[in-house]
């Protein structure tokens, strides 16, 4: 096969995988009265933009809560894994190897289970509907893989450059401020970037945690177009499409980080 | 999810055990005292405190709830009398149990084998040397990283029986329209099929970075042999990609087990039952109803957990031993 026809079926391929993606942004650029058209029109020959009007009418309540929750998990994760990837990447503690497991196993549990035993807890302490509690469970989302990202990346920095501050455990803390953590950065990066992109899609927690309350996040405002047996699709779709944003512009500006995050967990380097 | 696909769906792609220096157990030598263990505990003190109140706890609430028999009122005030295994019991016994059995199984056995299918078949054609390799093996992670519900709301909207693009396009092939989320009998197809083109991006990535590591030396010795792409294919490509795969199935067995959020979206498992999985009818029985029954719903994702534990030990003993050699 000659390269130019390699390219030629690349393309193709491409095509097919992200026909979704193109009939997605199409639909939410067609005009009402030509949804249920029959054949489709397969281009926005007729395009409206009024899909996305509803979107700015309607749903930037949805869309901010979205980026509040989004940017709380973010740090609530940052926070807690990177300190935890210098004690296990670094100071390797006796027991270090068992909370490493643990927290390998913690990604087994299927989001569902995890949601429930959280509705029990939030209902006792009075937590349902509350914006710093979804926080909380989303991060359960981001927190295991942020851990051994961390440790993964903490692992390669040179132990000689941290010996010199090491006599006691108190330095130990400004080893990790100034000079552990400004070196991981691209660990950050990735670890920030997943911790967004999976609060910011979640959906099990989002439907049992704060359903029905005054901040809701963008997954349930589509959800609440659907279950509504709303047809104005293109508003649906325009909806999704705005919620795909933070994805695209992860692909664009952090496709390398993407990558590295998605083979850390199954491959040998 | 299926975040999270997963979540990877695999929303859900996921992480290695520390794989070098944090497995205590190697007896290596150090070149310098141990910092004072206090000193490490401090910074792991927030996760393990973490993984204590928000894993641990919800996991025991959960076990829990599915010893108990709840009503709403006994939910809130906590006071539900303790009945053992009866909510296990009754779910055994539950008309729903077979077909949510069999709907899980299948749902993960056919969406594992698709999905790993088209991902090496493209990661194959991706590890060739052409313009535009790189920048397409890309845009393939789309599908991955957008989130469950635009993907589920994009399908449902693709496969609707009258205005749907799918139908449209079969009809154009001269095949009748297909109730795709309407109809028993095909409802779990359409959430299969959306799931595997969540799941393709995955494989794909984690099988192309495996073929990296085969050394192009051997290619171009077999080459000289004289042995075709395909025996190329199955002598060479195939066995020696064999850890990467191993890995790859069973993350994504892991994590299809668990798939909630395409099917719940989609069908709700409907209609009557034929796209349930444990994942689905679990939330329903907890969730899903005006008079929730916490208790049965908690005892099938209890089902659920176990399931997914065996496997991850399994997953877990294949990486370290494929870690060690």
């Amino acid at each position: 096969m000659t390269r130019p026809l390699k390219t030629a079926l690349g393309l193709l391929f491409t095509g097919i995988m992200l026909f979704p993606v193109y009939w997605m942004v199409n639909v939410s650029f067609t005009r009402d009265q030509d949804m249920r058209k029959s054949p489709p029109d397969l281009f926005p020959v007729h395009g409206t933009l009024a899909g996305y009007r509803t979107v700015l009418d309607e749903q930037l309540p949805y869309l901010g809560t979205s980026l509040v929750i989004g940017l709380g998990t973010v740090v609530l994760t940052v926070a807690l894994a990177a300190p935890a990837g210098y004690a296990l990447a670094k100071l390797r503690p006796r027991g270090g190897g068992v909370l490493g497991f643990l927290l390998l196993a913690a990604q087994m549990i299927p989001g569902i289970i995890m949601a429930m035993g959280f509705y029990a807890i939030y209902l006792q302490l009075g937590l349902l509907q509350s914006v710093p509690g979804l926080i909380v469970a989303d991060s359960t989302l981001a927190v295991p893989f942020a851990v051994l990202i961390f440790t993964a990346f903490m692992s390669g920095i040179p132990g000689e450059l941290l010996q010199a501050a090491q006599v006691d455990g108190a330095r130990a803390l400004r080893t990790f401020w100034s000079v552990v953590l400004p070196m991981s950065r691209n660990a950050v990066v990735t670890v920030s970037l997943f911790a967004f992109l999976w609060s910011w899609s979640d959906f099990v927690f989002a439907g049992t945690l704060v359903n029905g309350g005054a901040h809701e996040p963008i997954t349930l405002g589509i959800y609440h177009y659907i279950g509504n047996n709303n047809q104005e699709w293109n508003a649906i779709m325009a909806t999704a499409v705005v919620a795909s944003l933070p994805a695209a512009v992860i692909l664009v500006l952090a496709q390398r980080y993407v990558a590295a995050g998605v083979t850390a967990g199954a491959v040998k380097d | 999810m299926s975040t999270s696909r997963s979540q990877l769906t695999i929303r859900t792609t996921q992480a290695p055990p520390p794989r070098t220096e944090s497995r205590g157990a190697a007896p290596q030598p150090r070149r310098r005292p141990a910092s004072p263990l206090w000193a490490a505990w401090a910074f792991l003190a927030p996760v393990t405190l973490y993984l204590g109140l928000f894993y641990a706890y919800p996991l025991y609430r959960n076990l829990d709830l599915s010893l108990r028999d709840y009503t709403v009122r006994s939910f809130v005030q906590g006071d539900a009398p303790f009945t053992g295994l009866a909510n296990y019991r009754k779910i055994l016994d539950d008309p729903t149990f077979a077909p949510a059995l069999l709907h899980t199984a299948v749902f993960t056995a056919v969406c594992l084998v698709f999905q790993y299918a088209i991902g090496l078949a493209l990661a194959v054609f991706f590890h060739q040397n052409f313009r535009l390799s790189a920048t397409l093996r890309a845009l393939f992670l789309v599908p991955w990283l957008l989130p469950l519900i635009v993907s589920a709301s994009t399908w449902s909207w693709m496969l609707n029986s009258e205005s749907g693009v799918v139908n449209t396009l079969l009809g154009a092939l001269g095949v009748g329209p297909v109730n795709w989320l309407t109809s028993p009998s095909w409802s779990l197809t359409s959430v299969i099929i959306a799931n595997i083109w969540i799941g393709v991006p995955f494989n794909l990535v984690v099988l192309h970075s495996g073929l990296q590591s085969i050394p192009a030396g051997l290619y171009e010795a077999a080459a000289l042999d004289g042995a075709g792409a395909w025996q190329r294919f199955w002598r060479i490509t195939f066995p020696l990609l064999r850890p990467v795969s191993a890995i790859t199935l069973l993350l994504g067995l892991v994590y299809t087990l668990k798939v909630f959020d395409i099917i719940w979206i989609m069908t709700k498992g409907g209609p009557a039952d034929s796209s349930t999985t444990f994942a689905t009818w679990s939330y329903r029985l907890g969730f899903g109803n005006l008079l929730p029954a916490f208790g049965p719903g908690a005892a099938v994702g209890n089902l659920l957990v176990v399931a997914a534990l065996v496997f991850g030990l399994i997953y877990v003993r294949v990486q370290r031993k494929q870690a060690l050699s």
